[in-house]
C-alpha cells in the first residue's frame, strides 16, 4: 500500500511517500502507525506517543480504528494549519 | 467554484464572476486571508497541501453550506507554494439572497477551511523554517457549527 507523509511528519522521516508491505496482523491505520514506528529514528520520532497525527484513507479523514484492509492511499499529517485571519 | 493554486487570484474579478448574470442575490460578502508577519520575525511561508485530498475536502465543505443555507452561491480559492507577508492565501465568497444568509455561510466555511483543508505552513524564522501547530481556539469556533 501507498502510505504518504505531509508538514513535520514529512521532514522527520525524510519522505513524502512510500509504499509498504505491512505483516497481516496490521488491521488497523492505528497498528500501522505503530508497525512505521520501528522503521527508524526518523518515524519513531514522527509517530512518537503523544505525538498528534491525524490520518486519512483514500484522501477521507478517519480514526486511527479505521481499517487499511484494501486502502490504496494511507496518508499521516499534524492538525492542518490552513487559511488565515 | 473550489479552486486551489499557486498564483495569485483577481478579488474584484472574481466577486464580478460570483454574481455575473445573477438578479436574485441581494448580499455579497467575501473573506481574504493574508500572511501576517509578526513581531519574531516571520517574514514568508510555505504552504504544502495534500493534491486530491485537498479539492475533496473543499469541495465536502461548499456542500455542507450548501445544504445549510440553500441557494447560496460561493467561490473558495486557497493557495499554496511560498507566500511572503501581506500576500493573499485565501478567498471565500458568498453571494446570496439576503445578508444574514452570506454574512453566516462565509463565516462557516473560513472556520471549517482553517480545522478541515489540509494544508499545513512552514514559517520562515530568523533561526530556521518550523511548522506552525495547530490552534485550539480554531478547532473551538469551527465545533460552534
Amino acid at each position: 500500500m501507498k502510505v504518504l507523509y505531509f508538514a513535520g511528519l514529512r521532514t522527520r522521516i525524510g519522505r513524502g511517500e512510500e509504499d509498504v508491505d505491512p505483516p497481516a496482523e496490521v488491521h488497523t491505520v492505528g497498528e500501522l502507525m505503530q508497525w512505521l514506528r520501528d522503521r527508524g529514528p526518523g518515524y519513531a520520532a514522527a509517530f512518537a506517543p503523544g505525538a498528534l497525527v491525524r490520518a486519512a484513507v483514500d484522501q477521507d479523514y478517519v480514526g486511527m480504528d479505521h481499517s487499511v484492509s484494501g486502502a490504496h492511499e494511507i496518508a499521516f499529517f499534524p492538525p492542518v494549519t490552513g487559511g488565515n485571519g | 467554484m473550489i479552486r486551489v493554486q499557486r498564483d495569485d487570484f483577481d478579488v474584484g474579478a472574481e466577486l464580478e464572476r460570483l454574481t455575473a448574470g445573477r438578479t436574485d442575490l441581494g448580499g455579497l460578502v467575501s473573506f481574504i486571508g493574508l500572511v501576517r508577519g509578526t513581531e519574531d520575525g516571520v517574514r514568508a511561508m510555505t504552504l504544502e497541501h495534500y493534491p486530491g485530498m485537498t479539492e475533496r475536502a473543499l469541495t465536502a465543505i461548499a456542500e455542507d453550506a450548501r445544504s445549510r443555507w440553500p441557494g447560496i452561491e460561493l467561490t473558495i480559492i486557497h493557495r499554496f507554494g511560498r507566500l511572503e507577508r501581506g500576500d493573499r492565501i485565501v478567498f471565500v465568497a458568498v453571494a446570496a439572497a439576503h445578508r444574514a444568509e452570506a454574512f453566516a455561510a462565509s463565516e462557516f466555511l473560513v472556520d471549517w477551511l482553517k480545522t478541515k483543508a489540509p494544508f499545513w505552513k512552514l514559517e520562515e524564522r530568523p533561526e530556521g523554517s518550523q511548522w506552525v501547530e495547530a490552534q485550539h481556539e480554531d478547532e473551538e469556533r469551527a465545533s460552534r457549527w
